[in-house]
């Protein structure tokens, strides 16, 4: 009976599994797999003990799911049980189920914890592993705090089995990254250096890798490991690789621990001791001529496994920095593989080739592969390695080859892939910048960056332009001819409009002289673009026409009529006709010297850090620019704008220093760089200033996109019930939102137009006081620019029993898809409490009723009739379908309950608008029931797509 | 620090997953989506790194992968790693595969997971390497399966369940993996001056 039921049972999964792999449709396998799960959840509930081998062939089928993306949401608790089962096969699936599908703030660590002291105190090897294994998989706060203390002891103490050995080296180094501070150095640390002369090769791989990571926090502590790792590297390096038996891959001794030593090192300056010193020169001489000795094999592994070792040592050599000997070969043999065959030492050799170029020993040396670079950008067929080439272009440029370089990565641009162009054009914005010897090769250069890849030129690019032509003296007279011409192009981008309209408004009469760009050729060249234009950029242009009229008295009428036109007058854009009305007004009652007060040419920037730097900086992330980079940019940028003045001022310097000065237009054309300066006052009286306004919103937007991966950094993820929870508050305000044994989290709120008011509870469920108690309320990604929250300040200690209250703000600012986060922290007997919540705001609590007759609410629905303004569902009823129930959600809901309107009395129809800051949406819903088939059909139109779409999401989980 | 170890087939579908940092299921879901996308669309012969999605870190880490005839073996790795290391790490998990399953095919893995599993973490634990010398992780694994076998009783209805599972009517797929002779042959390089 027992062999038939095995047999079966293994056949019931691999039965499974085809089944799986025959469905035709996805609907077909998740029917079969909740057909699966309710079989198995069947059998875990069932009254008969289930023996192993079913056990195990359950556990299978589950993962099997879980990795084709279904939630597993039980048999955890078998799980549990299965750890403390005293046979192998059972323990090992347990631990398998586990370490997939546990995650570290389950309620069962502390049960798991059990089971696992258990094994670790049973002194049989393999459960010992099985347990190790498990702590490093799931690595929580509280396998740290029940384990810190024990770990360190296995893995020193002499009668340890290797393999144990090598497990609790990695488990006390997952252990040490997730909570360092209850990892406490000891006696055991002495110790653990010494594991770097243990017999046992796989001892040592292991516990280099906890080495490494407790030299970088801890350098002082650990600094014996150099001079072993040195010896033990050493022995690998000249060792005949007979020696090394198994751990000899394809005749290459150890290449995966000689990688590690070699970056261990790279966390210590070079060995001070002149024996250890010298050793270790000897050790990369040996790597650098056993790359040019013949293959041992053909096989690629060969060659992999040795240049592994080789690039890590070449790496070392450039983290040291001191031995131009070794830093030239390192470069040499770099630049041998620059042009090898192999794609993916081509990558690698570019990739080191980048960090050579900055030390001071290296950089000539590295220039001269200049025209391999270059070639390799044009004709490498792997955008990667492409990448990597712009990369090294970009460190290997300096005054010397800046012209070439510049020339070639601007006509890379033309055919570069998309993925990669917006950095492209940064960086040859700043090497152009930092490099111009001449202004004039600077400004070609950027107006042949907007003309190649104009989309792509971010407004930091066209913004820093301006400011050095500004201020510049120099340059003015040929940026204005440039620009001119450039204009002449039948189709110029918008960017070189903007850069154009600026200049000419502000130099136009130094190239006026010429017949063929007097004062009104040059008006009738800006404004045949002018229609073609967006807003922001037809601002700019009015601007500059004022400015015509300051510089070119002979133009005035010319452009009074334009501004007279009702196309600008009365323009529908708010913007622009002010612009129109007051330039117009100004430019007819203002006197000749008041006019020339009020127009006067920009007064300099102030010095500042490059603004494109800093974007540059912001989207390789920190570090990627190298703050020797930075030094260097500012202090480059400072020579090219002539600069000596303050260095590296913030952005408010030049906010204030706008402020303060005498004219009332200095912010006439918005000029800027920083976001910041929309924050600042702006100088009263005046009716030009703030003009621009409307584009400092839009500078902003790039900012607010950036930061969330910031936010999400230490807060845990949002509870998986979250979404769920989210639900619960679409069509109420007040309620519980998030309970559990220790905290209560209750709400209440109301909202008004397009703002709203929330009241947090958290109530303290223990006795114990909670303390350091923070919240925090965040909108990730593109939310923040839609939803702006502001959370009170929370008191951080509650007592047990207590309740606190916390206030939120909330103001809508555009449609929203996403709900803001909040995340709490306290601290409840010591251990940290982490969760996330999504904040129950969404995007019908901004709506306002709309009553109506059944003859407008038909009119509307028929307007609203585009495929996109739509949304509909038909989903099956989750609830009984009672009338008055309906009622009071869809009441709940926000939006006016319309009576009367729907010639079907069943079906329900609603109207309401919500209320944005920068729009007010229309919205008409209908839902039509039907009580036979338990099924709704929902139907939601709006202006907005985007709107239809979310509310339909969010109400087809009401009903 | 290894962040995944992802295997897929040609068509994207997962045949191992995993994660040795805590992402929801979601997540997980979407890191093994963008990563076949990410390295599906990519020819044979170029290089075989690339910078991680944008899920799981963008480029600040690493996707270093292979394919091998089938199915696609990808480790995302920080940088803390080597690139050539990582590239002959999978070589040596797919060399242990082929050595334990005797010829390894998709369906092995498949119908294996568990195993695939212990294997695996006979090599990564906890995101780092733990053994890379191929005769102890095997000799780790048959001391496994020898257990199993004495505990199973009766050693003969695994065996038979496998031979059923081999027989079955499957949609055809290459038997082997095929882990190859990727034979290139490296120049005499220039000796030294």
């Amino acid at each position: 009976m027992p062999a038939v039921s095995k047999g079966d049972g293994m056949r019931g999964l691999a039965v499974f599994i085809s089944d799986i792999r025959n469905c035709k449709s996805k609907e077909a396998e998740i029917k079969r797999i909740n057909k699966e799960l309710a079989n198995i959840r069947s059998k875990f509930k069932g009254d008969k003990a289930l023996d192993g081998y079913s056990k195990k062939k359950y556990v299978c089928k589950l993962l099997f799911i879980f990795l084709l993306g279904h939630d597993i949401d039980f048999g955890h608790m078998e799980a549990v049980n299965l750890l403390s089962s005293n046979k192998y096969t059972e323990k090992q699936i347990g631990y398998l189920f586990i370490s997939v599908l546990v995650n570290s703030n389950s309620e069962l660590i502390r049960l798991i914890n059990n089971a696992i002291k258990n094994d670790l105190s049973s002194r049989n090897p393999t459960f010992m592993c099985l347990a190790l294994h498990c702590i490093a998989n799931v690595g929580s706060r509280e396998m740290a705090e029940a384990f810190a203390g024990e770990i360190p002891r296995i893995l020193v103490a002499g009668d340890t089995m290797d393999s144990v050995k090598q497990s609790a080296a990695l488990c006390l180094l997952r252990l040490y990254k997730t909570s360092p501070d209850l990892v406490l150095m000891g006696e055991w640390t002495s110790r653990v250096v010494h594991l770097l002369n243990d017999q046992h090769m796989g001892v040592v791989t292991a516990a280099i890798s906890l080495i490494t990571c407790l030299s970088q926090k801890n350098p002082d502590e650990f600094k014996t490991c150099v001079s072993l790792a040195v010896s033990r590297l050493s022995r690998i390096v000249s060792s005949a690789s007979t020696d090394l038996q198994d751990y000899t891959y394809y005749f290459v001794p150890a290449p995966w621990l000689s990688c590690k030593l070699l970056r261990l090192l790279q966390c210590y300056p070079p060995p001070e001791d002149g024996a250890v010193k010298g050793r270790l020169v000897e050790c990369l001489e040996t790597i650098l001529n056993k790359a040019q000795e013949p293959p041992k094999s053909k096989k690629v592994q060969h060659s992999n496994a040795k240049n592994a070792i080789l690039f890590e040592a070449i790496s070392l050599i450039i983290h040291y920095d001191s031995e131009p000997n070794l830093l030239v070969r390192a470069c040499n043999q770099l630049g041998q593989f620059l042009q090898h065959r192999e794609t993916n030492l081509r990558y690698l050799a570019l990739e080191s080739m980048c960090t050579l170029a900055s030390s001071e020993f290296s950089h000539e040396a590295v220039k001269t592969h200049i025209e391999t670079v270059i070639n390799a950008l044009k004709t490498e067929r792997d955008v990667s390695v492409r990448q990597r080439a712009a990369d090294l272009l970009y460190a290997m440029c300096d005054r010397s080859n800046a012209k070439q370089i510049v020339a070639e990565m601007l006509s890379y641009l033309e055919t570069a892939d998309y993925s990669i162009r917006e950095e492209m054009v940064l960086k040859v914005a700043i090497l152009a910048e930092k490099y111009a010897v001449d202004y004039s090769w600077y400004v070609d250069t950027i107006l042949n960056l907007i003309r190649i890849a104009g989309d792509y030129v971010s407004e930091e690019v066209w913004y820093r332009v301006i400011q050095i032509v500004i201020n510049r003296d120099d340059v003015q007279g040929y940026a204005a001819k440039t620009v001119f011409e450039a204009l002449q192009a039948p189709a110029c981008h918008e960017n070189m409009v903007k850069v154009g309209g600026y200049i000419l408004g502000e130099f136009g009469n130094l190239i006026a002289g010429d017949p063929r760009s007097s004062p009104l050729v040059q008006f009738n060249l800006l404004h045949s673009k002018f229609h073609l234009c967006s807003v922001p950029t037809r601002a700019l242009l009015l601007s500059a026409y004022i400015k015509f009229i300051n510089l070119f008295p002979e133009t005035k009428s010319t452009i009074q009529e334009v501004l007279r036109s009702d196309s600008q007058i009365r323009n529908s854009d708010v913007e622009l006709q002010q612009r129109a009305v007051e330039y117009l007004k100004l430019s007819s009652i203002a006197s000749t010297d008041v006019l020339a007060t009020v127009l006067e040419e920009m007064p300099p920037f102030p010095e500042r850090e490059s603004s494109i730097l800093a974007k540059l900086k912001k989207k390789k992330g920190p570090g990627a620019v190298s703050v020797n980079e930075l030094e260097e940019g500012k202090r480059e940028g400072g020579e090219l704008n002539g600069g000596g003045g303050e260095r590296g001022g913030d952005n408010s310097t030049i906010a204030a220093s706008n402020a303060s000065t005498p004219s009332p237009s200095a912010d006439l054309l918005g000029l800027r760089t920083g976001p910041q300066v929309s924050a600042a006052p702006p100088s009263a009286g005046s009716l030009l200033v703030d003009v621009f306004s409307e584009a400092g919103v839009n500078d902003d937007g790039f900012l607010s996109s950036a930061p969330p991966s910031a936010v999400s950094e230490d807060a845990a993820p949002p509870l998986p019930e979250s979404n769920e929870l989210l639900n619960k508050f679409v069509c109420k305000n007040n309620g519980v939102l998030f309970e559990n044994q220790l905290l209560q989290i209750g709400i209440k709120s109301e909202y008004r137009q397009n703002l709203g008011r929330m009241y947090l509870f958290y109530g303290n469920k223990t006795s114990v006081q909670f303390v350091t108690f923070t919240t925090t309320v965040s909108c990730p990604g593109e939310l923040q620019s839609q939803l702006n929250v502001q959370a009170k300040p929370v008191e951080p200690l509650i007592e047990g029993g207590a309740q606190v209250q916390q206030v939120i703000n909330i103001e809508c600012l555009g449609d929203f898809c996403e709900a803001p986060l909040l995340n709490i922290k306290f601290r409840y007997g010591g251990a940290l409490q982490n969760l996330s919540l999504k904040l129950p705001v969404t995007i019908n609590k901004f709506f306002q009723p709309t009553e109506m007759a059944s003859h407008d609410f038909f009119q509307r629905w028929k307007q609203l009739s585009q495929p996109q303004q739509e949304a509909q569902k038909i989903f099956k009823a989750s609830h009984a379908m009672d009338t008055e129930v309906i009622k009071a959600k869809l009441l709940g809901l926000g939006m006016a309950l319309l009576e009367n309107v729907d010639p079907n009395p069943e079906n329900f129809v609603c109207a309401g608008v919500i209320q944005t800051k920068a729009q007010q949406v229309g919205s008409l819903l209908r839902l039509e029931p039907n009580a036979q088939a338990q099924m709704y059909r929902l139907t939601l139109r709006s202006s907005k797509d985007t709107v239809s779409k979310r509310l339909c999401e969010l109400l087809a989980e009401q009903f | 620090m290894i962040k995944a170890i992802l295997i897929f087939n040609n068509h994207g579908k997962p045949r191992l997953s995993k994660f040795y940092e805590h992402y929801t299921e979601d997540t997980e879901q979407q890191i093994i989506r963008e990563t076949f996308h990410l390295v599906s669309k990519r020819d044979e012969n170029v290089c075989n790194f690339l910078e991680g999605g944008l899920l799981i870190g963008g480029s600040d880490n690493k996707l270093i992968y292979r394919h091998y005839a089938t199915l696609y073996f990808v480790f995302c790795v920080d940088s803390s790693e080597s690139e050539l290391g990582i590239l002959d790490l999978i070589q040596v998990f797919v060399e242990t595969l082929d050595k334990c399953f005797e010829n390894v095919c998709e369906l092995d893995l498949i119908f294996h997971m568990d195993k695939v599993h212990n294997i695996l973490a006979e090599m990564v634990m906890g995101g780092m390497v733990l053994e890379t010398n191929m005769s102890e992780i095997i000799t780790q694994a048959e001391a496994q399966s020898k257990m199993e076998k004495s505990e199973a009783g009766i050693a003969g209805a695994p065996a038979r369940a496998v031979s059923a599972v081999k027989n079955m009517n499957l949609p055809e797929m290459p038997k082997n993996i095929n882990i190859g002779d990727i034979s290139i042959k490296v120049p005499n390089l220039p000796s030294f001056k």
